[in-house]
């Protein structure tokens, strides 16, 4: 079964897909689920880092949080852009905070959820030491912000992948 | 009259609340990348578009189609998925690029974090949580004046 089926959750995710984009048919089940197939194989040339996930359940609580915070920072930067850039009560800047994560899938995602949110950006990890320069446009209180990253997503990042 | 008669009232109605919300979220990051200062703070403006802007406009078209067909329509998410994947990777590229650029016009600006205080939580302990009000203003204010001139 590995040898023609590498990637199962890459493949049946692609087949769902192809099934979304086109119209439900048998059809259409069988030329998706061979397009996956092949695409999952063609992956597998790639040897990415594999990700053996611990959590499976635990990725869907990320994903609620990740989609309250991200709501909740659009009404922060919305608040942000329309105050001006004049506005005495925001001040953006960079700050660093020392991850304990390694894995470097669970990296990628987080990197991901840091930019995709509104409000902060990934701009530079070393690897050797574990830093991460952070960009932020309301940056008030660096410590909250450090509390959030550490607390709120790390440490659910760490129980999903390591 | 037209096809647009087919989408009851309660659905007419979350449908034009979110889209509304997903343009004026798209507008406001369009104006934030026009009026905001540095180059690091527009990085901030076009993910207002691309997380809930675009959130918002999809739900919008999911209801409309799914309620004018009477059929569930629900490709849209995987321009959310698209959207929510591919962004970050060039913001991120646009973000080291910019820092690339400002090390080599002011090396020691943001050295490998060694002027930026550490905030460490590890232990319990907080560590002087203050950060780089000097080094966030003086490196990028000073560099346009000698440009200017």
């Amino acid at each position: 079964m590995r040898s023609w089926l590498p990637h199962p959750v890459l493949s049946l995710a692609l087949t769902l897909m192809w099934l979304l984009l086109t119209r439900f048919s048998l059809g259409n089940l069988v030329l998706g689920g061979a397009i996956s197939i092949a695409a999952g194989l063609s992956v597998a040339r790639l040897q990415l880092p594999s990700a053996p996930l611990r959590n499976y359940h635990k990725i869907v609580w990320l994903a609620a949080i990740v989609g309250v915070d991200i709501i909740r920072s659009n009404i922060d930067v919305a608040r942000v852009i329309l105050a001006g850039p004049d506005s005495p009560n925001t001040k953006s800047g960079f700050m660093v905070v020392q991850l304990r994560l390694r894995n470097r899938n669970a990296l990628a995602l987080l990197a991901m959820i840091l930019t995709a949110t509104p409000g902060t950006a990934w701009v530079e990890y070393d690897p050797s030491s574990g830093r991460l320069l952070l960009h932020v446009l309301d940056l008030v209180d660096p410590a909250e912000w450090q509390n959030l990253i550490k607390n709120r997503y790390e440490a659910l990042l760490m129980e999903i992948f390591e | 009259m037209t096809r647009l008669d087919l989408v009851p009232l309660w659905a007419a109605v979350p449908v034009a609340i979110l889209l509304v919300i997903g343009a004026t979220l798209a507008l406001l990051g369009a104006v934030g990348l026009l009026r905001l200062r540095t180059f690091y703070d527009r990085l901030h403006a076009p993910t207002l578009c691309t997380s809930w802007g675009t959130a918002a406009t999809i739900l919008a078209s999911m209801v409309m189609f799914t309620t004018m067909s009477g059929r569930p329509v629900i490709h849209e998410i995987v321009i959310g998925i698209f959207v929510m994947i591919t962004t970050p990777i060039t913001l991120l590229m646009l973000g080291r690029a910019a820092l690339r650029r400002d090390r080599a016009k002011d090396p020691t600006m943001l050295d490998e974090g060694a002027r930026l205080p550490l905030i460490e939580r590890d232990d319990g302990t907080k560590e002087a949580a203050k950060t780089l009000e000097g080094d966030e203003n003086a490196p990028q204010e000073a560099p346009p004046q000698p440009m200017g001139n």
